[in-house]
């Protein structure tokens, strides 16, 4: 009895398990021809991001070295190369005052950079903080920023020359004037722009101040401040290299204007490359910074 | 009866741009501690704005709103908010989320493992504790909801003020999340005011419904006794004459004697 019952039971199973030996010699076809079928869609879909970018620096080579073959004095994207290879050899050389390598020169571009909108962001987070915070202080630094945010960087390198005698605080004092603006509009606007559920929030569990500030304002803010942060500093390392071939010292900047007056236009060239690449870096970083600060 | 909440012709006026506006007018209230009162009505009547007044959250423009004896000036402690959208702040747990509230209300005199016993106690309340980790983003409509009561609950208030707890959650998970609260307030004796726009659920919750007549000067048009034996049962009150006698009672006052022409 229980061994009908037992048949029984089994044979669904069984009929089950037949099911598929039956669909089995087509199965291992898709099964086979799947990964493979992967593997080319992941080639394609790579091929698909990669192919235009490099499409794109290759029409940039072409036209470069068209041009260079009919200018007598600018150098090809070979001669840039070889140019460069032999600079990046030696990047931490050091001959005297003007006569350094590579690398000191970009790190003293990223010293005066970051010394200067260390400043910045000293003075421009809290002043936007109390700017989104304090509706009479907004109405009250409303016209001066509109006033000075549009006027070119290099217009303050005078001022900064008069009132610090030096070269080179002037130019960390064109980098922290130019660099402000971003950093305190988009702090204002984030703390502006905090949802009233949360200050509800606030209200209703009666926090203090402080508790009020570290839990809901600031991590509620966090993010604008971050993009403020990447427009200053992006402003940052584009107004350096203006400011160094005014002022002098070593820096990317003025290694440009060194190298003109050498008349080395394939190290001007590198320069260019290399100063595209060092703020494309910096970018890159705040935007990883950027997402560790998201909590969506 | 006790009057816990009290309140005495209150109006509230807004300042906007187009001059006062009027959205209550004449408001007389009286909650005894252990109630659980719904307000019902249109958008509009000011049910919320009402609420608010309790909460702290709004001034009244005149007449008197004392709780528990006291007169009602800001927010406090002793009155829970839970909002209808949860307002869980994105960047902290749903354990931290609560506790934010607990340390505020107990920090003073209680050591740190009894405030976390707090938090851990709340979220087991709501059956979350599984999700103390959790941020905000990572759960359901209705677990953020459930954080949004625990919050309030582990204040030990002793008035709950709900807000449309359930609005914005569907009708499955809105029945699910009122047993829960059922149980809740029978566990915990609560007092409550809750807005709704949910008939069926203002009769299967109340002890009473204050039925508002549509804005602007909004005011108490009704209050409607829910004289059902309580604990309840959705189910049970399917088939209950009564049940049914209440719901038309206030399907009626809010679509013959309330109707809006144009909503």
């Amino acid at each position: 009895m229980s061994a009908i019952y037992g048949t029984l039971q089994h044979s669904p199973t069984a009929e089950e398990n037949s099911a598929p030996t039956v669909l089995q010699p087509t199965q291992p076809e898709p099964s086979v021809t799947k990964p493979a079928f992967n593997a080319r869609e992941k080639l394609g879909a790579v091929l698909r991001v990669l192919i235009p970018p490099l499409l794109g620096i290759a029409a940039f080579l072409g036209i470069w070295a068209l041009i260079a073959q009919e200018t007598s004095n600018l150098p090809g994207p070979y001669k840039t190369w070889i140019s460069a290879q032999a600079l990046f050899a030696h990047p931490f050389y050091n001959n005297g005052p003007n006569d350094q390598g590579i690398g000191w020169n970009i790190l003293y571009s990223l010293y005066r950079v970051g010394l200067g909108f260390g400043i910045a962001a000293l003075v421009g987070i809290p002043l936007g903080f109390m700017i989104g915070r304090f509706k009479f202080l907004a109405a009250m630094t409303a016209p001066i920023i509109s006033l000075l945010r549009p006027v070119s960087p290099l217009a303050w390198l005078p001022i900064g020359l008069l009132v610090f005698h030096r070269a080179e605080p002037a130019s960390i004092w064109v980098i922290f004037i130019s660099s402000i603006w971003p950093m305190v509009l988009n702090t204002a606007v984030g703390v502006r722009q905090i949802p009233q559920d949360y200050l509800n929030v606030a209200r209703v569990l009666n926090l203090s101040e402080w508790k009020i500030f570290s839990r809901i304002l600031f991590p509620a803010v966090v993010p604008h401040v971050l993009t403020g942060v990447r427009l200053s500093i992006g402003i940052a390392w584009l107004v350096i290299v203006a400011a160094e071939m005014l002022t002098g010292g070593v820096g990317i900047g003025f290694w440009v204007w060194d190298e003109w007056n050498n008349l080395n236009v394939a190290h001007i060239i590198i320069a260019i490359f290399v100063v595209g690449i060092v703020g494309l870096l910096l970018e890159q970083i705040l935007v990883l910074i950027a997402k560790r600060f998201s909590y969506e | 009866m006790e009057k816990f909440v009290q309140l005495e012709k209150v109006d509230v006026t807004f300042p906007t741009k187009k001059g006062a506006f009027h959205a209550l007018h004449n408001i007389n209230l009286n909650i005894a501690q252990g109630q659980f009162f719904t307000l019902i009505g249109h958008s509009g009547c000011g049910k919320s704005t009402l609420l608010n007044v309790v909460a702290g959250l709004q001034d009244a423009s005149s007449g008197m709103a004392l709780c528990a004896g006291r007169e009602i000036k800001g927010p406090g402690p002793e009155r829970g908010v839970v909002f209808q959208n949860h307002s869980l702040l994105p960047w902290l747990t749903c354990h931290d989320n609560i506790y934010l509230a607990v340390e505020r209300v107990f920090g003073r005199q209680e050591s740190k493992a009894r405030l976390k016993q707090r938090t851990v106690d709340a979220l087991a309340l709501v059956g979350l504790a599984h999700a103390a980790h959790k941020r905000p983003h990572e759960i359901s409509g209705g677990m953020k909801q459930r954080v949004g009561i625990a919050r309030a609950l582990a204040m030990e208030p002793k008035i709950l003020l709900m807000d449309e707890p359930f609005g914005a959650l569907d009708a499955l998970t809105r029945a699910h999340l009122q047993d829960e609260l059922m149980k809740i307030v029978a566990a915990t004796q609560s007092t409550v005011i809750m807005v709704t726009h949910d008939v069926d659920e203002a009769v299967l919750l109340s002890d009473r419904i204050v039925m508002m007549t549509n804005g602007p000067a909004a005011t108490i048009g009704e209050i409607l006794t829910v004289d059902l034996p309580q604990p309840r049962d959705r189910l049970e009150l399917a088939n209950n004459a009564h049940y049914h006698h209440l719901r038309a009672r206030v399907l009626e006052f809010l679509y013959q004697r309330q109707m809006r022409p144009a909503a």
